[in-house]
This record gives structure tokens, C-alpha cells and sequence, in this order.
């Protein structure tokens, strides 16, 4: 039989495409999805793609989940690769979430506390039963509104914090590190590891958080404070010599509150683990806190034994395109090496063959 | 002022080839390679020195220049927004007109030995001057290359670099339109 | 080919170039030492050869003729992509054949015609730390490299021999590059590793999940790690090429029928069509008929 190499590859990936955008439009007859139909009806989406695609942009994002079909890590490694390339004009100051403008907050420790507890626009309570009138569509009823009010909403840390029954916020140590720009060394501080949490895939972080719960590094947390708003970003020209405000953006903030029993040379106190995430990504924040304070475990003198208090082990394994690209390569060929492995099995099967002949 | 003059007429192609020209000076110690022609840096700097600058150098690297530099300092900052650093153990290119003290730039660390310093150094030409002869990783067989310019005592200067290895110095020689390398990995002998 | 607007010659940034260019050097001042660096994300996903493209974007320049091949193959998918995305983003000539190329990328092979001093190769690297599989810390490893502390890597192939009589390692057989670095010499196959040594052109590679970047300057001798009374020897499936005859290249098995039909054929596919048009004929080659059916 004659064998001829297979030539076309050009070919065949252009008609893959060709393929794939036919099969992301899907039935012409149903009409086509607007981006902003994503931004506004699929929020949660944008926000988790805006997380992990580091990039704080809702247009952006809602065109990355449409061309991705709603792979939502298809749609962050696009949001990825575009910003990696973008320059970079300034930086900003850190935003200021005791000033958040606030949409929910709520605290586990505290029935009530100044501000009172805000639920905001939250599954929590809402029954999962599948609601067949949202099939139909049809505009909501108003939600009732409260009147404006401009009560401060002091941040449940600060408010331990007078006591001095908590750990401190520790003072930035310079000028924060950036993983995207210098690649991770060990040992990683504290602003990196909570860089790379940030973008971190959110199901691993779930379930490694999740993990520290049932007694894989188990820290005994109580959820502070969640809250969920807005907050301005600043940036401070050189030229200017001040700050001036570029902008909003929705954050939600995990303050998780941990018992620590003290060390030789730190009294018994709560300890933090911290999260913080773009837009309302409540699950991911708190996942977030968890692993952060599972972290710790080191700098606060604890045993580390569990996969969620290893730095290196979460560091390495939270980027979820980095997972996937490697996960996935597997699809392409190895048959160069896979023929290696063939002749390396061949010869050691003869081997084998050759000394049990020999010893028969 | 040196500030009006230019940096690269195309910045991101003459960036590439004098790059690949440092590269090749790099990987073949002592090879010559063509670096800089058409460009006019202010003095002292010669067209070599100016384009190995402009290919490398930049906001992320710490420099250290010889005071001897001080007329081109605003060139340099302009076209490379480079950060100056006054201790030259700091700096992660030290451009100088004369070999400094090796043993006073940073060499790297035995886990991160690419932490190391990269020392420019504009001499007045090759082809003369003292013969160094080169052996090590990227020569087939020993290669010499003539430097003017580098003290008495060089060979004994670098023994002290290329004994350190991993750690290590590397060299960048510039003059006129012409560079050459002697990597950290190069044996030397003088002669 | 036009280049893609909107994007800077070879799609990365001077920044980044830079950046890049000086992690080239340093990893060429230290053979085989990986230098880490700041990997950027890439349109192509990581663990497809995001590393080589970067150290490509960084060499490459208008005057540079690109080969790409993966699996030795210029046709294999991704290298067509590959190729193609720096078709679109430098609009550099591309060709395949070895001896018209200046850059060469590859995954998990080195062309069978030897490589010339004007040439560079650049690999991509999955995985660039030799002792992934035997320690999985990279701080613990990059000590190890530190101190040139190897044990670890001896004893693991002493236990093979032990075991099963020789090393089981078939392919990214870790090499010691100018007597000092172990090295990850990429998922080629160990046949392969004889040409990394001495050899006339530059050699580099890109890792850029793992953000490592590492180099071999021409002739510089790498060694396959190895024990005196069992010398490295390489493995190449017993068989004369199919389409061109060759009996020293290294083969791809092809499974021609579900009874257990085989044919063996040239793994670097410049290299068979070369020798072909050359008249060199292998007992399966097609008929000039079936050519014209074709």
C-alpha cells in the first residue's frame, strides 16, 4: 500500500474556523446576542471573567464570553492576551473600600453594628426553583428604594481592630510586587500571593478553601465582614503633584476573621485572611480569604501540613490559563515521543523475555 | 544639549539588529560584530556604545555611568529612561571608559547567578592593543581577539570574574561601530 | 503578508523585548542555567509553545528566514499556526526547508540535516526543570542547581538500570551542559541529543508557563547523563524509511490498516522530501500514477 504525507494543514484550520464561528452564531433564525445583553443580564459571568482575565472592563469582557461562547475561561485567557500587550500610563493609589459606596454588607460576628447589615442584591435567600416565568421574560416590579443616606459604614476590622483584638493591617512594605511582570521566586510575600489569588481560578480556589474547612489546614474562620460596592480609583499625575479620580469599580471585600491562639511573642488574637475580587464575586472572595489565611500558616508559627497552607503548591496552581494551556496541550501531537516510548517498551519487553527464557 | 540628538531612526528594528549582533557577540566570545552605524550619540559615547544602550538598557535596570559619561546623562535618560544608581554594586549595566573593579559589581547569587551586572565598556578600538586569547563554551577552537584600550592586569581581573562561575561579570566591549563579548563563561589568557 | 495592525513588529512590545533579549543573553553567558523570566501571555495558549514564540518575537527580525515545525513536521497544526502568526504579525519569509532558514522553532525534535553557525534554533519547552519529576519544589530545585547537587538525578537512573538493565528515559533526556547545568533538553527524543553537542549553530529555549528561558551557545559540549559501564546509546525503530529509504533518520510509525500494518517514515519531513527529489526511493514510495491521482 502507498502511503502519501499528509499535507493541509493550512486548509484544515482555516475550515475549523470557518466551522467554529458558524457554530458559535448557531440558528440564524434566533437572534443574535449583544454584547451589551451580556454586560447586563449575564453580570456575574463578566465579573468572573474580568477576575481572572485581569482586566477591569465590561465591554471588553462581555465581547470576550460572546466570541468565547461562554467558556468563561476561553473569554479570561482572551481578556489575558489583550492586556498583556496594553502600556501601561500610570498607577493608581489604593482604592479605599471603608469609603465604598455600598450596595451590600453583611458581618457573621456581629448581629448588629454601625451601618447595619446590608443584603443587597443576593441569591442567598432565593429559593433554587427554577422560575419558569423568567423563561417567558417580562420586566421585573421595581425594587422597593431606601432613602439616601450618608451613614458611614466603618469596616468590621477596624471596629475589632479598637480593641486590639485583631491583628493589624501589616504595613506595605514598599512598593507592592507584580507577578506579571516578574515571574514568582520563593520566598513569595504576602502582595504576590494575594495578586496571584486575585486572578486565580475560582473553583480551585473554592476548593481548596473548602479543603481548610474540613480540616486540611483548618483555621477556624468567621466571615467579618463581606461588602459589595463601589469605590473610585485615583491616579496622581507627576505634572499635577494630586490625585484625581479616573473612575469607578465594583469590588466585593472578604474580611475573614480567624482565632489564633498567640505565640511566644503575639498575644492571642484574631487573625485576617483577606479577599478581593472584581465586581460581585462573593464565593470567589471568600475562597479567596480562606487560602490567604491558610498561607499564613508559616509566618504565624503553625504546622504546615495541608495543600491549601503551601504556598508554592498554591501559587503554581491557581492561574487557570496557565492550567488549561497545559492540560489542554495534551491534544497535540507527541508521536515523536510516543514513538520513543514505544521503542524503549519493545526493547524492554524483549528483555525481559530474553532472561525469562534464560532462566527457564 | 544632548537631548536633541536622536536615538534610532527605526527604534524597533535597529533595536532588533544590534540585539542579534550583542546576541552573536555573546554566544561567540570575541567575536566582531557591526553596532550603531548611522547613529549620532553625543560624545563621549561612541555609535556602538549608544546603540548597545538604546537595545538594552531601560527603566527596568538600574545603570551606574562613569562620571566621564556625565555629557551624554541626558541622552541616556531621554531615549532609555534609565534609572541611574550612584553604587555600582547596584546596577544592572554599568557603562563605563575604563575597566572599573570587577570584584565591585554585582555577580549574581548561586541560585540566581543571572542577577549579575553587565559592564559596557567603550574602549578605544580592536584589531591593536593587547591579545586576548579566548577559549570556552561558543568556541570551536581558541579564538584571540586584540582590545586597545583594557589596563595591564586585565587577564588577572577576569581569572578573578571567570573563577566565580556560575557567578559572574559579563563584558560587552564597545568602539566606534564595533562590539565584542567576553561572557562570564570565557577563559582568557594574555599574550 | 501584511503585518496585523494594531500590533507592534513581532506582536510583543519593545518593553518586553527587552526584557526578553536580556534574559537571552545572561542564559547565554550561562549555558544551560534557566533564567526566569517575565512571560507574558500570549495569544496562543500556554503549553503550546508560548516560550518559543516569545524568544522568536524577540530574535526575529525582517531579514530572518522562519522554519516551524513540531513533531519534525513543517505541516503538524500547530506549527502551521505558529508560522502563520508570525506571517501575519512580523510578515517575515517562512520556508521548509532547514538549510534556507536562519530561525528555526521546534517542538520535540532537531532536524536531521546539521545545523550551520549562522543559524539559530529555539525550542519549546514544556517543562525546563530536569528535576520536575524527582522534586516537585522549584525552590527546593533551583538550590539544588545552586550548588550543582545531581544525586538525585544519578540515582534515579542507577535504579533503572538496577531495574529493567538500562535507562527507561526516552525522550527530554536531561543532559549536563559545559560540565556545570543539568538541562532539560525539551521533549526531544533522546536520539536527538548527540546533535545538541557541539554543535555549530546557537541553540535557545523558551518555557513560558514556567516562565524560564535557557540556552546552549554553539559549540558547547552537552552530555547525556550516563554511567561508564552503561554508555548513553539512542533508539530508533529498526527500519529503512518507507518514502525515501533512509535508515539513519529518526521514524514516525504509521498505522496503515486495523491488522496490525505498519510503515515507517521520516519523522523530519524536509529532510525526506529532500532526499527524495534527490532520487532516493524507499520501498513504499508512491507510483508516479498514484502522485498524479493524488
Amino acid at each position: 500500500m502507498a502511503y502519501v504525507a499528509v499535507k493541509g494543514g493550512e486548509r484544515a484550520i482555516d475550515n475549523a474556523h470557518a466551522w467554529l464561528a458558524e457554530d458559535r452564531r448557531g440558528d440564524p433564525a434566533v437572534a443574535e446576542i449583544g454584547t451589551d445583553q451580556i454586560a447586563e443580564q449575564l453580570g456575574r459571568a463578566v465579573d468572573r471573567v474580568m477576575a481572572e482575565g485581569s482586566l477591569y472592563d465590561r465591554e471588553l469582557a462581555a465581547l470576550a464570553i460572546k466570541q468565547a461562547q461562554g467558556d468563561l475561561i476561553e473569554a479570561a485567557f482572551l481578556l489575558r492576551a489583550y492586556r498583556t500587550t496594553l502600556p501601561r500610563f500610570a498607577y493608581s493609589r489604593p482604592v479605599d473600600t471603608a469609603a465604598m459606596q455600598i450596595r451590600r454588607r453583611i458581618s457573621a460576628v456581629f448581629k448588629d453594628l454601625p451601618g447595619g447589615q446590608v443584603l443587597g442584591p443576593t441569591y442567598d435567600y432565593t429559593h433554587r426553583l427554577l422560575d419558569f416565568a423568567l423563561a417567558a421574560g417580562g420586566q421585573p416590579p421595581p425594587a422597593p428604594e431606601a432613602p439616601a443616606d450618608d451613614m458611614r459604614m466603618p469596616r468590621v476590622s477596624d471596629i475589632l481592630g479598637h480593641e486590639g483584638l485583631i491583628e493589624r493591617d501589616g504595613a506595605p512594605d514598599g512598593e507592592p510586587g507584580d507577578l506579571t511582570r516578574e515571574p514568582l521566586a520563593f520566598p513569595a510575600g504576602r502582595d504576590l500571593r494575594l495578586q496571584a489569588l486575585a486572578r486565580g481560578d475560582e473553583g480551585f480556589l473554592l476548593a481548596l478553601g473548602y479543603s481548610t474547612q474540613r480540616g486540611w489546614g483548618g483555621t477556624h474562620p468567621f466571615v467579618g465582614e463581606i461588602r459589595l460596592g463601589e469605590v473610585s480609583v485615583e491616579i496622581e499625575p507627576p505634572e499635577l503633584g494630586f490625585a484625581i479620580d479616573i473612575g469607578d469599580m465594583t469590588l466585593t471585600e472578604c474580611q475573614m476573621v480567624n482565632q489564633f491562639a498567640g505565640s511566644k511573642t503575639v498575644p492571642p488574637q484574631f487573625t485576617r485572611g483577606y479577599g478581593l475580587a472584581f465586581g460581585h464575586a462573593e464565593r470567589k472572595a471568600m475562597a479567596m480569604a480562606l487560602v490567604d489565611r491558610a498561607m499564613r500558616a508559616e509566618e504565624l508559627g503553625e504546622d504546615v501540613k495541608a495543600p491549601a497552607q503551601n504556598i508554592e503548591f498554591v501559587l503554581y496552581h491557581s492561574d487557570n490559563i496557565e492550567a488549561t494551556g497545559f492540560v489542554e496541550h495534551l491534544k497535540l501531537p507527541h508521536y515523536v515521543d510516543f514513538q520513543s516510548e514505544l521503542e524503549t517498551v519493545r526493547r524492554m519487553r524483549a528483555d525481559a523475555m530474553r532472561m525469562q527464557e534464560a532462566a527457564e | 544639549m544632548s537631548i536633541d540628538l536622536p536615538g534610532f531612526a527605526d527604534p524597533v528594528l535597529g533595536a532588533q539588529s544590534c540585539f542579534r549582533a550583542v546576541l552573536d557577540a555573546m554566544a561567540r566570545p570575541g567575536s566582531r560584530h557591526a553596532a550603531g552605524a548611522g547613529l549620532t550619540p553625543p560624545a563621549p559615547l561612541d555609535p556602538a556604545t549608544a546603540a548597545v544602550l538604546l537595545t538594552l538598557v531601560d527603566v527596568e535596570t538600574p545603570l551606574w555611568f562613569d562620571p566621564g559619561c556625565a555629557a551624554a546623562q541626558d541622552w541616556i535618560a531621554f531615549h532609555c529612561g534609565a534609572a541611574t544608581v550612584p553604587d555600582i554594586g547596584a546596577a544592572a549595566f554599568v557603562l563605563a571608559l575604563e575597566l572599573p573593579d570587577l570584584a565591585h559589581l554585582n555577580a549574581g547569587s548561586d541560585d540566581g547567578p543571572e542577577e549579575s551586572a553587565t559592564l559596557i565598556l567603550q574602549v578605544r578600538g580592536f584589531g591593536a592593543g593587547t591579545a586576548l586569547h579566548l577559549a570556552g563554551p561558543g568556541l570551536r577552537a581558541p579564538a584571540t581577539l586584540a582590545v586597545d584600550g583594557l589596563p595591564a592586569g586585565f587577564a588577572a581581573a577576569w581569572a578573578d570574574n571567570h573563577a566565580l562561575f556560575p557567578r559572574g561579570v559579563d563584558l560587552i566591549l564597545c568602539a566606534g561601530t564595533t562590539i565584542a563579548a567576553l561572557p562570564r563563561s570565557v577563559r582568557i589568557a594574555e599574550g | 503578508m501584511n503585518a496585523l495592525s494594531g500590533y507592534n513588529f513581532a506582536y510583543l512590545d519593545e518593553q518586553t523585548k527587552r526584557m526578553i533579549r536580556r534574559a537571552i543573553l545572561k542564559a547565554v553567558a550561562i549555558p544551560g542555567h534557566q533564567v526566569p523570566f517575565g512571560s507574558r501571555e500570549m495569544p496562543l495558549p500556554y503549553g503550546w509553545g508560548t516560550g518559543g514564540i516569545q524568544v522568536t518575537a524577540a530574535v526575529l527580525g525582517p531579514s530572518d528566514v522562519l522554519k516551524v515545525i513540531d513533531q519534525g513536521a513543517d505541516d503538524t497544526t500547530n506549527a502551521v499556526s505558529i508560522r502563520r502568526f508570525f506571517g501575519r504579525t512580523a510578515g517575515v519569509r517562512t520556508t521548509t526547508a532547514t538549510a534556507e532558514a536562519t530561525l528555526i522553532q521546534t517542538r520535540h525534535r532537531i532536524p536531521e540535516t546539521a545545523l550551520r553557525e549562522d543559524q539559530i534554533i529555539v525550542y519549546q519547552v514544556p517543562q525546563p526543570e530536569p528535576l520536575s519529576k524527582l522534586e516537585p519544589s522549584r525552590a527546593e530545585t533551583r538550590r539544588m542547581h545552586g550548588l550543582a547537587e545531581y544525586g538525585l538525578m544519578h540515582v534515579k537512573l542507577y535504579e533503572d538500570i538496577t531495574r529493567f538493565g538500562h535507562v527507561s528515559i526516552s525522550y527530554d533526556y536531561p543532559v549536563l551542559v559545559n560540565s556545570r547545568y543539568l538541562m532539560a533538553p525539551s521533549p526531544i527524543p533522546a536520539f536527538d541529543n548527540p546533535k545538541m553537542h557541539m554543535m555549530p549553530a546557537l541553540q535557545l529555549f523558551g518555557a513560558g508557563r514556567e516562565k524560564r528561558i535557557y540556552a546552549v551557545p554553539p559549540y558547547t559540549a552537552v552530555k547525556s547523563l550516563d554511567f561508564d559501564d552503561h554508555p548513553f546509546r539512542t533508539t530508533r525503530a529498526p527500519h529503512a524509511c518507507g518514502l525515501c529509504g533512509a535508515t539513519d533518520s529518526y521514524l514516525d510509525e504509521v498505522v496503515t490498516d486495523d491488522r496490525g500494518g505498519r510503515l515507517f517514515v521520516c519523522s523530519d519531513t524536509d529532510h525526506c522530501e529532500t532526499r527524495r527529489a534527490a532520487g532516493h526511493v524507499g520501498a513504499e514510495a508512491p507510483t508516479a500514477d498514484e502522485l498524479a491521482a493524488e
